[in-house]
């Protein structure tokens, strides 16, 4: 229809201008997406020798990073409840920026399996009725269905609401309505189902433990919306979205209770190995304390677990809440602090020792890091991308004329810092503030 | 009105569709092909490759194959494998022969920890000699600390074997009955063969190693580059699913050398062949007159991580 | 000719009561996990085996034995057969397997003379366990075809007989470290 394609071409228009600084971020994000595409290429070629990952430990920084954004993507529903469920309406007037953020992990996610598995050419192999695909008995079939469908999902969430928000008029409720209520059991799905795929191996005992799944939703909880709380701050700061603190506040809040319960069962799982004392205490030992004198992942998990709990405190202490610099840093812990327990402080102990005994310890190499830097870069540049049609839109500034087809932008420029702009005020109220 | 032959775009226009509707339909249709043909180009091999390579890309699953499409491909492998190593290679795709089920049995009384058995496999496998791959590995255990797998030892190499206080046990793919492995696999690219062994297709394959995080007994070993095999030490015997030549990125174990093991008569497993002490037996668990059904009538019979329930048909024993 | 009567009876019946003792088959002694037949320790139990890992030239021993007068005495050999240490069980020495008449053959406890390729009725003797197993095939090392004709090693074949127990070899290479792996 020719609406859509004149919004589509609006949106082209929309991402090709901007201020200067975002240019400079474009450039930046395009520059680490080209190295790394350059250290794909170079894998491709030598075969995946080039990492570190080997027979004892045939997953390592890809899963790991891959493992962690899965999380990061489910956390969109820690917006979508409060937005859709209890119609709360400091954040329902920015739940399409959660699954935003779910649609640019996602498309990481996808990225670090696909630079993970050893044979891309053979990708055809997974889909149904064209290759076969081992539903319902393996995990990862379910893993490749469902992350496919939280993809589609919430890109047909926020394209749909923002493309209503375009044409000024309210979403069709019985559209809407069920793809968003939707949305909160797959995102439950997508990491319960990442948990089982750890969670039913037998070979790996640090792994097989019913609590897998609980702690990778609460600590899902935990990072996505950490992320999210950091965004709408820059968003408020730089662009003319209002975003009330009661809403950040709130994020917060919950982001407490979740960590709250990822520590419990972390402290469930330390007492069951080292009280009971079997052999599968190997794995924990290896990494909080080091096994055989190797103990590389020694330093960071502490690392982590320090971050946890200072972020915890951070974030259930009213005070340290709502002030705005103990927050922010609280949100950078507790990031980094779940980047660590649940990518490398999680899949390396699985294979460590290993299914006979033996230790090998792996740290990825810089082609790993190089690849890895230009996937989240891609990530970066989806949601900016993302971003620099949505936020127009939910500012007024992105919509249809008057005659129902063509777009109007308001606005060309992005990341602009307008001197004496308050949330809440017109553009024309500022001036004139300006010039008196 | 002049028709271009396809349907679609011959048809006439109805009365509800503008004209703009009818563009749009028709560009997004061109457009979707070019988009589908832009992204297949990215798949396919590249201009250099010969239409072997478009061949292989397109190859199903081996189970999928009929009788012709299965010669199809063994002609096309046996002429690859051949020209790369100038000999003449054989492929074969014996199926399983009826009413055998195997069995292995390993006598830890006997195991001397030479490892013949890991270099015999080696030379009748074809596995990489650059990046090594080897598919048995025997571990050294201490007599006082029995079956300890925390603190064996793999890389030992004293000045002879057995070292003194020490016992050895080697390990290599179970071929379980409850196989991890091929619960796990995405794309079906393993699975258990009536007669029990496991077996992988490595044209199928696509190397995302999730069969090796789930095997409890490290069976299972992953072509992380380009296989280093000497023309000269590769065995021209092959078998499809067992010892021919594998491709970068696909995951490989231990098949009871399936091109061995299912000829008529049968030949042993070549770790059973070379080992000096006796310690491998091999059998069929269906024969209540094999060498392996004896063992376990009669003798002190393990199973390794027998609380897993992956129920190996592989058996470790006493004979003394 | 009243006396030859009852002694001729006895000759008859003696004569008889030995033909059925010698007609009756032996009991079966090792019923289970062979396909041979029931006459387990007759000489017509085959097996396919190698010829006896004999040195150069020792055989056949007769070639040396049959002008030298046999000397059962135990003692320790000072003219020929020195390089031999026997290193088997305790108390032992050469003609408690070797027979002392003819050279070529090896003796049974009972006196029943084996041959070399016939060893392993004689190491069975003492070591049955391991005879049974070797006869089903769990014993020694095994080639041939499992679903057909087994090829069988003699004892000596592995166990030098006068020093039987298996020498320490020396181990081949350890796998490569994954670290070492490039």
């Amino acid at each position: 229809m020719k609406k859509i394609w004149e919004f589509f071409k609006g949106t082209l228009v929309l991402v090709a201008k901007g201020s200067k600084a975002y240019y400079t971020w474009l450039l930046f994000l395009l520059t680490l997406m080209t190295i790394g595409t350059f250290a794909y290429a170079y894998q491709l070629k030598s075969g995946l020798i080039v990492t570190a990952m080997r027979d004892q430990v045939s997953w390592g920084f890809y899963i790991s990073n891959f493992t962690f954004l899965v999380g990061v993507a489910a956390a969109a529903v820690l917006l979508v409840i409060p937005a859709y469920v209890y119609h709360w309406k400091p954040i329902k007037e920015i739940a399409v920026l959660g699954e935003m953020l779910a649609v640019s992990a996602m498309v990481m996610c996808l990225l670090f399996v696909t630079v993970d598995i050893g044979r891309p050419d053979r990708f055809w192999h997974l889909i149904p009725k064209i290759g076969i695909l081992n539903f319902p008995q393996s995990l990862l079939a379910w893993d490749v269905v469902v992350l496919n469908t939280y993809l589609v999902l919430n890109l047909t969430i926020a394209v749909y609401v923002l493309y209503q928000m375009y044409h000024r008029r309210e979403p069709n409720k019985a559209v809407f309505n069920p793809l968003v209520l939707f949305s909160i059991p797959a995102a439950v799905a997508i990491h319960t189902v990442t948990a089982f795929l750890y969670n039913g191996l037998s070979a790996r005992p640090f792994w097989n433990a019913s609590i897998l799944a609980p702690r990778f939703l609460a600590s899902a909880f935990c990072s996505g919306p950490a992320f999210m709380i950091v965004i709408f701050q820059v968003l408020r700061k730089y662009t003319k979205t209002d975003i009330k603190n009661e809403a950040i506040f709130k994020i917060a809040e919950l982001i407490a209770y979740a960590m709250f319960i990822n520590l419990f069962l972390l402290g469930a799982e330390v007492f069951k190995e080292y009280y009971s004392n079997t052999i599968h205490l190997a794995p924990m030992e290896y990494l909080y304390q080091g096994l055989k004198g190797h103990s590389d992942l020694v330093p960071y998990i502490w690392t982590a677990t320090f971050f946890n709990v200072t972020a915890f405190i951070l974030f259930l202490v009213p005070q340290t809440r709502e002030n705005f610099l103990t927050l922010n840093i609280g949100c950078v812990l507790i990031f980094t602090g779940i980047y660590i327990e649940k990518g490398m402080g999680l899949v390396i102990p699985g294979f460590v020792p290993g299914a006979l005994g033996e230790i090998y310890e792996y740290s990825p190499t810089g082609i790993e890091i190089l690849l890895t830097i230009g996937i989240w870069a891609t990530g970066f540049f989806v949601y900016t991308m993302l971003l620099r049609v949505a936020i127009p839109i939910l500012n007024g500034d992105f919509h249809v004329g008057d005659d129902g087809v063509t777009p109007v932008i308001g606005d060309d420029r992005f990341i602009v810092r307008r001197p004496g702009f308050v949330s809440g005020r017109s553009d024309a109220e500022a001036d004139l503030e300006a010039s008196a | 009105m002049k028709t271009r032959g396809n349907p679609q775009e011959d048809r006439p226009m109805p009365d509800t569709e503008t004209r703009e509707q009818r563009i749009f339909r028709l560009s997004r249709r061109k457009a979707l092909k070019g988009l589908a043909a832009g992204v297949g180009a990215l798949a396919i091999p590249g201009r250099k490759a010969s239409a072997l390579t478009w061949q292989d890309f397109l190859q199903k699953n081996f189970r999928e194959l009929t009788r012709a499409e299965v010669e199809t491909v063994i002609a096309r492998l046996e002429k690859e494998y051949s020209a790369r190593f100038k000999k003449d290679v054989k492929v074969k795709a014996t199926p399983p022969i009826e009413g055998v089920l195997y069995g292995y049995g390993l006598d830890l009384s006997r195991c001397i920890g030479c490892r013949r058995c890991v270099y015999g496999c080696v030379d009748e496998n074809n596995q990489s000699r650059d990046p090594q791959i080897q598919w048995i590995r025997v571990l050294q255990l201490e007599k006082e600390k029995g079956v300890d797998l925390e603190h064996a030892e793999y890389y030992y190499n004293p000045r002879e074997v057995p070292a003194p206080g020490h016992f050895y046990m080697p390990v290599q793919c179970q071929q379980c009955r409850l196989p991890p492995c091929v619960k796990v696999c995405p794309v079906q690219a393993t699975w258990k063969e009536i007669d029990g062994i496991v077996v992988v297709d490595y044209n199928w394959c696509i190397g995302c190693r999730y069969c090796m995080a789930a095997c409890p007994y490290g069976a299972r070993h992953f072509n992380w580059k380009k296989a280093g095999l000497p023309a000269g030490e590769m065995n021209p015997e092959t078998h499809y699913l067992g010892n021919r030549p594998r491709p970068v990125g696909v995951v490989e174990k231990c098949t009871f050398c399936i091109q061995r093991t299912r000829e008529q008569p049968g030949k042993y497993p070549a770790c059973v062949e070379v080992c000096p002490t006796g310690t491998r037996k091999f059998g069929n668990l269906l024969d209540p007159e094999s060498e392996i059904r004896y063992i376990i009538e009669n003798k002190r019979v393990f199973i390794l991580k027998e609380d897993l329930n992956t129920q190996p048909q592989f058996y470790y024993f006493y004979a003394t | 000719m009243k006396g030859k009567m009852p002694y001729r009876a006895c000759l008859t019946a003696v004569a008889a009561v030995l033909l059925l003792v010698l007609a009756a088959p032996s009991p079966d002694a090792h019923g289970k996990g062979t396909k041979e037949s029931p006459k387990e320790e007759s000489s017509t139990l085959q097996f396919p085996v190698p010829p006896p890992p004999f040195s150069e030239g020792i055989f056949p021993c007769s070639e040396c034995h049959a002008e030298m007068t046999p000397n059962p005495k135990r003692r320790k050999l000072e003219e020929e057969h020195t390089n031999i240490v026997l290193n088997h069980g305790q108390g032992r020495w050469c003609l408690d397997c070797h027979d002392l008449k003819n050279r070529d053959k090896l003796h049974l406890i009972s006196g029943e003379k084996v041959g070399f390729d016939e060893s392993y009725r004689l190491c069975g003797q003492c070591h049955g366990d391991k005879y049974r197993d070797w006869k089903v095939g769990v014993h020694g090392k095994r080639t041939g075809y499992w679903n057909g004709k087994k090829e069988y090693l003699l004892c000596p074949n592995c166990h030098n007989p006068h020093n039987p127990r298996f020498k320490p070899l020396a181990p081949k290479p350890p796998p490569v470290r994954p670290e070492d792996i490039r």
